[in-house]
């Protein structure tokens, strides 16, 4: 307990100097849009229902959704821009965040921002029109001073929002106290969990009170209350930031890519550990979502990361037939240095394929061992999966393969899946083939005797604009079968399970001390 | 000083006129009350001279020259305001309130400063008033803040919007007569709007009568009153006598309980 605790504090300078970057940068764009919006829509009725419409809408949308959303509409303009200009840019990581959360802002701002300046007395109006005030001193003299509280109310409901919101950036590749969250959630690290929520909250709290300062200074016209919340913002604004000023050392940085599980956080870690051996600068976008990942790469966004042959093969190169394990790692790697310029390195020894698992006393009483016998007895069970597996190809295709058609398909996150497995809401689910689970928690996978399914051998891929990149490969190429899958699964355990948790950082140097320096 | 040519003003395009074809005069040092029921036209009309109302057609004229000669604002600036709210700005302090105009035309802080102690003395207010913010002020306190803005920047046109309407009888009454005394000192030119004929009666030189946007009549109090007027008109001017006379009558009656209908109408009327 002390030393997850420790650990999570180590990691805050990093995760709140994001996390303070993008929501000031997010809440400055809002106040920089949406102040002068107010000011229109308060003049203008036919502004103004246009105007707060869409606002709302905004609103309405969940807020991982908006940001997720932005990932592929940056991409797209990113290369409009790199056709156009020469130069593209990032579309992960801050930008979409950045652009999403500006969003998120704008409803609290326009609609107090309105509300204060319509709702002014109109005899002061009519004096300030009366004593001879053009409409630009009585914006500045009379209503924007007297609206200004009301206002003021409407920043700080947006500052609330959008620490809060800030944490589901980790989904769109930049690092923020939601790092805890997203990470503590997959590997059942609920000590993380709770730090990382505690410290948004508390960020949230200290600029909601820094914020009220300055609106009860211009309530009250009292010029030391609004000095005191600026110079409060302003200097836990370069505090939290410093870590990011500290000078930077040595080559270029690599980025590294994890998709959002367990494995992938300690083979990121591993991939971390070699290149830091090797003298090299790193950072980390951990919890990225399967499609984000490939996209990054092939944008460049990333420079390394693993993933599985069987997903690159329908889900990115959009194949449905299914050859065999060698041949299909081959086309891939070809195929993908042909259409994206993205190398595959090469394998790390093991499999993390979909497979369907039971528990075993479960599926001997139904006597199910393959997934042919499941055929005719799903309609009967619920199917538990993860969040994406109902919806890739690869499950259709076993689906079509075997007449499977469940009583029920319910979604989990993977970690809650399991459970639903232990606890009868689910029969069957999608489990991982190299998940430590399926040995700890007593299940079987099911066979796939008519190869329905792709093989998924996990393998290191490498950014077009690393591929020339000797000193980087050489780093990576001890781990190529370096790992089999037994060592993979205890890997997993030791951070899956719920006593004696390692931290992924942890598991991957165990692992790479079993692989030794090959 | 002030001249309208055939104004006429209408708020819903032209079906009905707010003010319809009215022509005035004010000469230099001049008192006008403009009196009539709400919707009469009359604060339209008023606005029409500093132009927080544009007219439809006509022309208004101040010192000869067109009013729309300069922006409006700077027009403004030249004639003073004062209307039933008030509309103090209730971020600023007295002394800042009526510093306002002023410091819009650009005084020395110093001149500022003498001119709203200047003021506060000719408005009869304690100059230590003038740190204080608005909301700290009783009515007619306020009220005279108002006026002492209107006349910061030396204007030497004052229209008054029913400014003293919202106001206790015997404070209304004595704020009339300092402003009567004001007007003469200052050599003022003034346009009061009222819907109390005693109040037209007391205080102006010339008495205009409108209804449904039209000007009645034009003239002094005893013209109005004995004149060859419309109807309507006499009836107005009668009403304070009457008033006074059935005040006179209930205050010296044994009968407290007895009613008369049409004294109740008047009260309601005038």
């Amino acid at each position: 307990m002390n030393g997850q605790i420790a650990q999570a504090w180590g990691l805050l300078p990093g995760y709140l100097a994001g996390h303070v970057i993008l929501s000031a940068s997010a809440l400055v764009l809002g106040l920089a849009v949406g102040l002068p919006l107010a000011l229109l829509a308060a003049r203008s009725p036919r502004v103004r229902w246009p105007v707060l419409a869409l606002a709302s809408l905004v609103q309405t949308i969940p807020s991982l959704a908006l940001l997720a959303l932005f990932y592929p509409v940056l991409l797209a303009l990113s290369a409009l821009a790199l056709k156009l200009t020469g130069h593209g840019f990032p579309a992960l990581g801050f930008l979409p965040s950045l652009l999403a959360l500006a969003l998120y802002a704008l409803l609290p701002i326009l609609r107090n921002g309105v509300t204060g300046l319509t709702g002014l007395d109109p005899a002061v109006v009519e004096a300030a029109d009366g004593v001879g005030m053009t409409r630009t001193q009585r914006l500045f003299q009379v209503e924007i001073p007297l609206a200004a509280p009301v206002m003021m109310a409407g920043v700080r409901t947006a500052a609330v929002w959008v620490i809060g919101g800030a944490t589901l950036s980790t989904a769109v590749g930049w690092s923020s106290l939601g790092d805890y969250i997203f990470s503590g959630l997959q590997t059942e690290n609920w000590v993380l969990v709770l730090f990382g929520c505690a410290a948004s909250a508390a960020l949230a709290l200290i600029v909601d009170q820094l914020l009220a300062l300055i609106e009860t200074g211009l309530a009250r016209r009292s010029r030391w209350r609004l000095i005191g919340g600026a110079a409060g913002l302003v200097a836990g604004a370069i505090l939290a930031l410093a870590p990011r000023f500290a000078p930077a050392v040595g080559g270029p940085a690599y980025v590294i890519g994890a998709k959002n599980f367990s494995e992938q956080y300690i083979l990121a870690d591993l991939i971390e550990a070699r290149l830091h051996d090797a003298g090299a600068r790193t950072s980390l976008r951990s919890d990225l979502g399967s499609a984000i990942a490939f996209r990054a790469l092939a944008a460049n966004d990333l420079d390394v990361y693993v993933d599985y042959s069987g997903t690159l093969w329908t889900n990115v190169l959009g194949h449905s037939d299914t050859p065999p394990r060698a041949e299909l790692l081959a086309r891939v790697g070809r195929e993908l240095k042909a259409r994206y310029g993205v190398e595959v390195l090469g394998s790390l020894g093991f499999e993390n394929a979909y497979a369907l698992a039971m528990q075993r006393d479960r599926a001997a009483s139904l006597g199910v061992r393959t997934l042919a016998d499941l055929t005719g007895r799903a309609g009967s069970l619920t199917l538990g999966s993860d969040l994406e597996f109902l919806s890739r190809p690869e499950w259709r295709a076993i689906q079509r393969a075997y007449g499977l058609d469940f009583k029920a398909e319910r979604r989990f996150q993977p970690t809650f899946m399991y459970g639903a497995l232990k606890d009868g809401e689910a029969d069957v689910i999608s489990a991982f083939s190299s998940d430590g689970r399926i040995v700890a928690d007593h299940l079987i996978t099911l066979t796939d005797p008519k190869g329905a399914a792709p093989a998924y051998d996990a393998v290191i891929l490498i950014s077009p604009r690393r591929v020339g990149d000797e000193r980087l490969k050489a780093a990576l190429r001890p781990l190529i079968g370096a790992i089999p899958v037994d060592r993979m699964r205890a890997a997993n355990l030791s951070v899956d399970r719920d006593r004696d948790k390692r931290t992924p950082a942890e598991a991957a140097a165990v692992l790479g001390a079993e692989i030794g320096g090959r | 000083m002030i001249a309208l040519r055939n104004v006429c003003k209408s708020f819903d395009g032209g079906r009905t006129r707010a003010v319809d074809d009215v022509s005035l005069d004010v000469p230099r040092g001049g008192f006008l009350a403009i009196v009539g029921e709400s919707g009469s036209g009359k604060s339209t009309v008023v606005k029409t001279i500093n132009r927080l109302v544009e007219p439809d057609t006509g022309t208004v004229q101040i010192d000869g020259r067109p009013a729309d000669a300069d922006p409006a604002h700077i027009l403004r600036r030249r004639i003073g305001y004062v209307f039933q709210g008030v509309g103090l700005f209730p971020h600023l302090s007295v002394a800042e309130n009526i510093g306002v105009t002023p410091r819009l035309l650009g005084w020395e802080p110093a001149r500022i400063a003498g001119r709203v102690d200047e003021l506060l003395d000719l408005v009869r207010l304690p100059r230590a008033y003038a740190s204080r913010r608005p909301d700290a002020l009783s009515g007619g306190q306020r009220q005279r803040v108002g006026i002492a803005r209107a006349l910061a920047a030396e204007a030497t046109i004052v229209l008054l919007d029913e400014a003293f309407g919202a106001l206790d009888p015997i404070i209304r009454a004595d704020l009339g007569q300092d402003y009567r005394r004001l007007h003469e000192q200052l050599g003022l030119t003034t346009v009061m709007i009222t819907h109390d004929v005693s109040e037209a009666v007391l205080l102006a030189d010339r008495i205009a009568v409108m209804k449904d946007g039209r000007l009645l009549a034009n003239g002094t109090p005893g013209e109005l009153a004995a004149g060859d007027v419309d109807p309507y008109v006499r009836e107005l001017m009668d009403a304070p006598r009457r008033l006074a006379e059935r005040v006179a009558e209930r205050l010296s009656s044994r009968d407290p309980g007895a009613r008369d209908p049409a004294g109740l109408d008047l009260v309601r009327g005038v």
